[in-house]
């Protein structure tokens, strides 16, 4: 099936080759950091995760969105999300390569990565996060690639692949709560330690993770001839509503934990974050940048007049995964670190280097997801009746 | 062939990358084995000039049994070693083999540069100071 | 029998995999070169149940007082002076009492309080946040006397347990230290670390295990003798009722940094 993403238009080819370019460049940038350690990052002895953990946290949560729409469709038997289903394990594929990625490129000896299996560690959560992980990225290559080739033969999938798909369900939140368990089990960071943690991360991923994807089927609609389905992309706009909610709602339940019971140690993150402490000010207009672009999202998505239109719902989408990724991918991150344990400041900002080398994991991830969204749009193109006897392609 | 040039043109280029490092060395004198020296001062010095271990032993499981001495006396709280011989030592790199084998680019560094192996050991323990002669 | 391409690319790469997994399974599998019997701790060495080290700051009268504790640590173990605070690599430092008690918010505090020095360093916890969170047991308790240790063969750099420690107590090499080692004073018997490794006081183990006492206690002992005073380190084993860090912890008032976290650590402070 991948000799499929060998054939393409211009279009798809020059696409593919900006991809390795921003890779290429990237890649040289991680060369030098390599040489050279993490110093060359923004990273400091306060703040010692940045942009790239922050980056992996972010991501963990996209790709636990795929099971948003695997869960309906194969537990409820949901058939609007039919032609969605293979787009949501593709991009969890993508979005795990990349979480993979950065975790490689975040350590600080990254050839002795294999000492994580040589000596596996059960109460180190990092340890289950690389087992959680890897696992669900086997799933989701085995069921998508499965059930596509079945498609491709005009078959049905075969049946002992609804056991793994069950499992990929159970197991999508479980990868986020152990990422989510990384930072609400440490004991000395009051920003993070909160039995919460993991029913935000869930939320902002359920938000962030489908809002991505109704963005990805609306391009696929637009360059292809295959149609996710408007049923479907209005069903995922509603779950990105309702989690979009429930995320600002819980962000506002830990605003009101921290400055109700005033107790400097919660709040002085917020305070850094959101006004700046003693002059040190840096993440001041990033994070208002995240709540205004929150506040935009929710508008157009609460109002169905809005989230019907489907090119207002696209902006919607880019306003929610655009906030989400400020949030969780660097304010929870630095949040946690400043002030520090002696309450000083330090502040990060990344780097060139830094931001290059993010530029090129995320070009790797979409180079992913172009390949094996070529792949399932070439199968489904030709099949042009799902199951159900819908449509697959735009008439 | 279907798309025979194609074929054929890879094959070229695969078999010159491959029997290219044979060729360039066509003609060239062979690389002389290495012959780790073992004249420190330190092993003049000594009356009966042994090692840890045997001679044989060490060749063959030196990195083995430094790897072992790391995790006894790092992990375990081990430092003293008893030879096969009975006789004790001290495990460490830095104070006990590099004491007697105070020349490290004459005798680690032959057999490693012949071997094209770097040993990330000297990245951290520190190297003992050698003369430029 | 013939074969069709997809079969024969199938039947490769199971064998490449299952290849690889096997040799890769009996190398991790083959036994230690060592048997228990060829190694054994060293007599000279110092042992104890648990080590502590409590901290009297009323014997801290002088900038010196600090500083030789500081800086024979820091040579003694071959630790970096890189200089900004970004980079910094630290293993005990000074740091005035509200930032090392942070949590103690009092506008009515006496400035000289508020702004008194303080040593402070890793503090062996006994129940460490950073042993919990590593994934590779780089980091870990020794069971046969509380130290918390650094196994820098093992560290893979991921940071975890700098962001579980709630002292700050640990630093990062973003890059080569070696540079920033003055070479004229470099101890020669212990090795420097490489960049993409984490390090912190380890409570000299390798001097315990040869008979000696930590450098920063044997510095301000020292001190103490050229000056008279008495030494502002004392150091022992926690679990001995006799020792002198019990004797000490029994008659006076003492407090450790942020106890409400669980980690009971082996750091005392005593103002006196």
């Amino acid at each position: 099936m991948l000799e499929t993403a060998l054939k393409g238009s211009r279009r798809y080819w020059g696409w593919i080759f900006f991809l390795l370019g921003i890779i290429g460049v990237g890649f040289i940038a991680y060369l030098y950091q390599f040489r050279i350690g993490l110093g060359v990052t923004g990273m400091s002895r306060d703040v010692s995760w940045g942009l790239y953990i922050g980056q992996f946290t972010f991501l963990v949560g996209v790709a636990a969105s795929g099971v948003m729409v695997v869960l309906p469709y194969y537990l409820h038997n949901y058939k609007a999300f039919g032609r969605m289903t293979v787009l949501g394990e593709f991009l969890a594929i993508a979005a795990v390569i990349m979480c993979m990625l950065f975790i490689f490129v975040d350590m600080g000896q990254p050839l002795r990565v294999l000492n994580v299996i040589l000596h596996p560690t059960p109460n180190s959560v990092m340890f289950f996060d690389m087992l959680v992980l890897s696992i669900y990225l086997l799933l989701n290559i085995l069921v998508g690639w499965t059930v596509l080739g079945a498609e491709r033969k005009g078959i049905a999938a075969p049946s002992w692949v609804k056991p793994f798909i069950i499992l990929s369900i159970a197991w999508a939140p479980s990868i986020h709560t152990v990422t989510a368990f990384l930072y609400s089990g440490l004991p000395g960071r009051h920003f993070w330690l909160t039995a919460i943690m993991a029913a935000r991360f869930l939320a902002s991923a359920f938000a962030g993770g489908p809002s991505l994807l109704i963005l990805l089927a609306l391009i696929v609609r637009k360059y292809t001839k295959f149609d996710a389905g408007t049923e479907a992309i209005q069903a995922l706009g509603k779950i990105v509503t309702y989690f979009m909610i429930t995320n600002v709602f819980f962000l506002g339940l830990e605003f009101f934990t921290a400055f109700y019971s005033k107790i400097p140690g919660h709040m002085e993150p917020f305070i850094y974050l959101y006004t700046g402490v003693e002059g040190y000010g840096k993440l001041v207009p990033v994070m208002w940048t995240s709540t205004i672009l929150a506040v935009v999202a929710l508008f157009l998505l609460i109002f169905p007049q809005f989230r019907k239109k489907e090119n207002v719902l696209a902006v919607a989408c880019v306003s929610t995964f655009l906030s989400l990724w400020i949030e969780k991918g660097f304010g929870l991150i630095v949040g946690g670190f400043v002030p520090n344990p002696f309450e000083r400041v330090t502040e990060y900002w990344p780097t060139l280097p830094e931001a290059l080398i993010t530029l090129a994991v995320w070009a790797t991830g979409f180079l992913v997801l172009t390949i094996l969204y070529k792949v399932a749009v070439s199968i489904k193109e030709e099949a042009v009746f799902d199951k159900y006897g819908q449509r697959q392609i735009k008439p | 062939m279907y798309d025979g040039w194609k074929i054929i043109l890879g094959l070229i280029i695969f078999i010159g990358i491959a029997i290219f490092p044979f060729v360039y060395d066509v003609g060239k004198a062979s690389i002389p084995p290495p012959e780790p020296k073992l004249d420190t001062p330190e092993i003049q010095k000594m009356a009966v000039k042994k090692c840890v271990e045997s001679k044989s032993f060490m060749a063959a499981e030196h990195m083995v049994m430094l790897n072992d001495w790391r995790d006894s006396v790092v992990r375990d709280g081990n430092r003293i070693y008893i030879a096969n011989d009975g006789k004790e030592y001290v495990m460490s790199l830095q104070n006990t083999c590099m004491k007697c084998h105070s020349n490290k680019t004459k005798f680690c560094d032959e057999c490693h540069n012949y071997m094209a192996v770097t040993p990330y050991c000297w990245d951290c323990h520190i190297a003992p100071k050698e003369e430029k002669t | 029998m013939s074969i069709d391409r997809r079969e024969f690319l199938k039947i490769a790469g199971a064998s490449t995999l299952l290849g690889i997994g096997g040799m890769s399974a009996s190398a991790i599998l083959k036994k230690n070169l060592l048997e228990a019997s060829q190694v054994m701790p060293d007599a000279k060495g110092l042992t104890a149940k648990r080590w502590g080290m409590v901290v009297d700051i009323s014997k801290f009268k002088t900038e010196d007082d600090y500083r030789v504790c500081v800086e024979a640590c820091h040579l003694v173990h071959n630790v970096p002076n890189i200089g900004t605070t970004k980079e910094e690599v630290k293993w005990i430092w000074k740091e005035t009492y509200e930032h090392a008690f942070p949590g103690n918010e009092d506008p009515y505090l006496s400035p000289e309080i508020k702004h008194m020095p303080f040593l402070v360093l890793c503090n062996h916890c006994d129940n460490p946040p950073c042993v919990r969170v590593c994934p590779t047991k780089a980091t870990f308790k020794r069971e046969s006397d509380g130290i918390v240790m650094m196994d820098m063969h093992r560290c893979i750099g991921c940071r975890f347990c700098m962001a579980a420690c709630p002292y700050g107590a640990r630093s990062f090499n973003y890059r080569d230290p070696r540079p920033f080692i003055d070479a004229a004073t470099e101890n020669l018997e212990f090795p420097t670390r490489m960049r993409g490794v984490v390090e912190k006081c380890t409570f000299c183990y390798e001097r315990l295990a040869k008979g000696l006492i930590p450098a920063c206690v044997e510095a301000s002992q020292e001190l103490a003798r050229k000056t008279g005073r008495e030494p502002g380190l004392i150091f022992g084993d926690l679990e001995d009722p006799n020792s002198e860090v019990r004797k000490i912890l029994n008659e006076r008032y003492s407090f450790r940094r942020r106890p409400e976290l669980g980690t009971y650590p082996s750091v005392y402070y005593v103002l006196g």
